[in-house]
């Protein structure tokens, strides 16, 4: 009994926590690597961009509650959803067309795109911040819980209990829905290839006739909708804030980078392991130990590897050691 | 004198506009304003060292100036006798430890050829050291930590004048920016970009958690000054008469002489914070001076021509003969080291440390953005951005409140949208500084006062 309890609470507290944080950040590691792979140029605008769409999807779902409109239990964002990705794509083309679109015809070198992309992420901070303030918002509806801690605790009879949260669920499922159909695209469809053509050759791809143009535009709106739906699943499962917009492409350009940037399923494997690595390294194992092994042997301390304060780093260092010892990730992506 | 026409007169627009403020708004505020364009101005000679004249990227600017204020604390603070004997010897065995350990894995390396059972044994003395290191240092940080929390709980410092930490600074950053140097620098541009801004969040993350060291998030408030303190300077004589004598006409012409004591006191109370913000001034000034003169000594020698000739191309340069590896590594030390004087001025300047005001929007990439601005290259260029980017962070917010106000002036106080504008003014600064940047890269892409080389 002991060892399921044990089990549930890793389940608990690392593995389905884990994964959704993991689900998030892959959705914003793989619309960096896309802008990397096919753009070529590290969007340090990417938390702002994210803050963007999940912006707009916000103030839709504002406007739906104002309606009287709702799901029942679902919360109302995921009707708001397809909305915010609309204005997002419509800013991210925009940006493109003043901003990007100069320097891809110059073919400036990768670091005054980076350059030009902290112009945009000052500009993105200003523009969702003058729209709907610094505040923490919270904009979740809907039944909360699929499992209560409790309910599980009465149902199985066991100590330790199993909370399931609806927009844990929301997150992994629609994360899974929407990178199988990526993948899809991107493998079989004729504009997908065209894609990895272009972001493997250049040249090659423009020879063969493929139209530049209609890439950039296919990567924008794709990436609009990975950054939208990656922002506001975000901001469902724990709450709508700027700055933790901007903080969160730290961990996600980590994601991409470990998964080999340019490369997207690396890019989704990656999201994860930067999640499941912080989790694993700041959770306090004590009560773990204390289901596992027998009494007399029980830890005294909290058996943490590393003090919740360093979570952030931990991604970090990831990134600096694969930086260092496989530079092209874990999943070969783009050689350096 | 006539090509320099446009330096001299980029300057003195600065200098009138900084001379507006004091005169429409207040002398504090433009002395401030003054002092942290000053400090701004080292951050970006730093930074300018790195790009401008060696095209390194260096995202990292947050961690070295975070590293100076560090410096500040740790030269300036009393020490805290009693805290060192609750819980130095814990720490000192830890520091031990970490040398220790650093000692063998150099001799690892050097003694054993690459491997995989190298690799792998290498990884598992880090690991097992860190572990080492947290248990053993375990109790003594939280003793150190029990001591009086709500006034020290950290070991303090060394009880020396501030203004040695300006040194201490540079050589922390530079330390720093050695082992990033060592790391990194092999990375391409963006990847550079990242690692050190990672790396810098990584610092600040340690500065923030490691309460014995730090204080943390707990702040180190009441630092010493090199300045004198306003209150002192309220009761001093020559002080008073001073401001006497500066406002005799204004004085001369009240007739109560009880009035006429009142108006003094209220002149001296205002005088003496903007005589100490003109000390600190000073000091800014003088250290700003010699980097300047030093750094464009070397931007005309032949290491400044080196440094140019590696950053234009870098193989021809490895091709005569120069060892680009090492020259990056070298240059990347200097500009850091430069942001860390900055960033001990800063701590000084502000009498406090507070780790959790490092933020990489306000300490890199303004920085980033006072280069880009100003004339990467340059090292005028560089001050100037500092100077004028400076100004407008500071003086958008003024500045937006009267646009809106100016264009909705039709519109009724109560109206919503306007309301809801005026509310948001403290972030026009952010749309600003992005369009400036914008602009600039685009119309301007070498910036205000561009990089010119003439060969002597």
């Amino acid at each position: 009994m002991d060892f399921v309890n044990a089990i549930i609470l890793l389940l608990n507290y690392i593995f389905i926590p884990a994964l959704t944080y993991g689900s998030q950040l892959a959705l914003g590691a793989i619309f960096v690597t896309l802008i990397y792979g096919i753009l070529r140029f590290a969007n340090f605008a990417t938390g702002d961009m994210m803050s963007f769409g999940t912006m707009a999807t916000i103030l839709f779902t504002w406007y739906f509650q104002s309606l009287g409109v709702s799901l029942g239990v679902l919360p109302t964002a995921l009707l708001a959803i397809p909305f915010g990705i609309f204005f997002m794509i419509l800013y991210m083309l925009l940006i493109d067309k003043f901003v990007f679109k100069y320097y891809r015809h110059q073919k400036s070198p990768p670091v005054q795109f980076a350059m030009v992309s902290i112009g945009v992420m000052f500009v993105t901070q200003a523009v969702v911040r003058i729209i709907i303030g610094p505040a923490d918002r919270r904009f979740f509806d809907g039944e909360k819980f699929i499992i209560k801690a409790r309910e599980f605790k009465e149902m199985t009879g066991l100590n330790e209990g199993l909370a399931l949260k609806s927009t844990q669920v929301i997150t992994i499922f629609v994360t899974i829905v929407l990178v199988s159909l990526l993948f899809w695209f991107l493998n079989r469809t004729k504009t997908g290839k065209s894609m990895k053509a272009y972001s493997d050759n250049e040249d090659l791809a423009l020879l063969s006739g493929i139209d530049p143009k209609k890439i950039v535009l296919v990567t924008w709106i794709i990436a609009g909708i990975l950054a939208t739906i990656g922002g506001a699943l975000y901001g469902l499962d724990k709450s709508f804030k700027p700055f933790t917009y901007f903080n969160n492409m730290l961990p996600i350009f980590a994601a991409a980078i470990v998964g080999g940037i340019g490369n997207p399923f690396g890019a989704f494997l990656g999201g994860y392991v930067i999640a499941f690595s912080e989790i694993l390294l700041t959770y306090a194992y004590k009560k773990f130990f204390m289901y596992v092994l027998p009494a007399s042997m029980e830890p005294e301390g909290l058996v943490q590897l590393l003090s919740t304060d360093y979570k952030f780093a931990v991604s970090f260092s990831i990134l600096v050691i694969v930086l260092l010892y496989r530079p092209s990730g874990i999943f070969k992506g783009k050689v350096l | 004198m006539r090509k320099n026409l446009n330096v001299i007169a980029a300057y003195s627009i600065m200098m009138v506009l900084i001379l507006l403020v004091g005169i429409f708004q207040s002398w504090n505020i433009a002395l401030s304003i003054f002092n942290l364009c000053l400090i701004s101005a080292v951050m970006t000679m730093g930074a300018n060292i790195q790009w401008g004249y060696a095209g390194l990227i260096n995202f990292g600017i947050m961690g070295y100036t975070a590293l100076g204020g560090l410096a500040a604390v740790l030269i300036s603070v009393d020490p805290v006798q009693e805290a060192w004997r609750a819980g130095g010897f814990d720490i000192l065995m830890a520091l031990w430890l970490i040398v220790v350990m650093v000692l063998v894995i150099r001799f690892i390396l050097k003694r054993f050829e690459k491997s995989k059972i190298r690799t792998y044994s290498i990884a598992a003395i880090i690991i097992s050291g860190i572990l080492l290191i947290r248990f053993s240092a375990e109790p003594g940080i939280e003793a150190i930590e029990a001591v009086d929390p709500a006034k020290t709980g950290f070991l303090g410092g060394f009880g020396l004048p501030i203004v040695f930490s300006w040194i201490v600074g540079a050589l922390f950053a530079g330390g720093l920016a050695f082992i990033v140097g060592k790391v990194a620098l092999g990375l391409r541009a963006d990847y550079l970009a990242i690692a050190t801004l990672l790396i810098s969040e990584i610092v600040i993350a340690i500065i923030k958690h490691e309460d014995w060291l730090t204080r943390g998030v707990k702040n180190v408030i009441g630092l010493k000054r090199p300045a004198p303190y306003e209150v002192d300077l309220q009761t001093t004589d020559w002080f008073i008469k001073l401001v006497e004598k500066f406002n005799s006409g204004k004085l001369s012409v009240i007739e109560n002489l009880a009035d006429r004591q009142a108006a003094l006191n209220q002149l001296v109370i205002e005088g003496s914070s903007v005589f100490v913000k003109l000390c600190y001034s000073g000091l800014f000034l003088v250290v700003v001076i010699i980097l300047l003169i030093l750094t464009q000594k070397a931007l005309y020698s032949p290491w400044g021509r080196m440094m140019r000739a590696i950053r234009d191309n870098e193989e021809a340069a490895n091709a005569m003969g120069k060892n680009v590896v090492k020259q990056h590594l070298l240059i990347f030390i200097l500009g850091s080291a430069i942001v860390g004087i900055a960033g001990a001025m800063l701590v000084t300047q502000d009498g406090l440390f507070t780790p959790g005001s490092y933020r990489p929007m306000r300490y890199t990439f303004l920085i980033w953005v006072m280069v880009i601005v100003g004339g990467s290259g340059n090292n005028f260029g560089a001050i100037l951005g500092g100077f004028v980017v400076w100004f407008l962070w500071i003086e958008a917010a003024p500045i937006s409140l009267f646009l809106i106000n100016f264009f909705t002036a039709g519109i009724p106080e109560t109206n919503a949208l306007k309301a809801h504008l005026i509310e948001s003014v403290p972030y026009f600064r952010f749309l600003l500084m992005g369009l400036g940047l914008l602009f600039i890269m685009r119309y301007r892409p070498k910036g205000i006062l561009p990089e010119k080389i003439e060969i002597k």
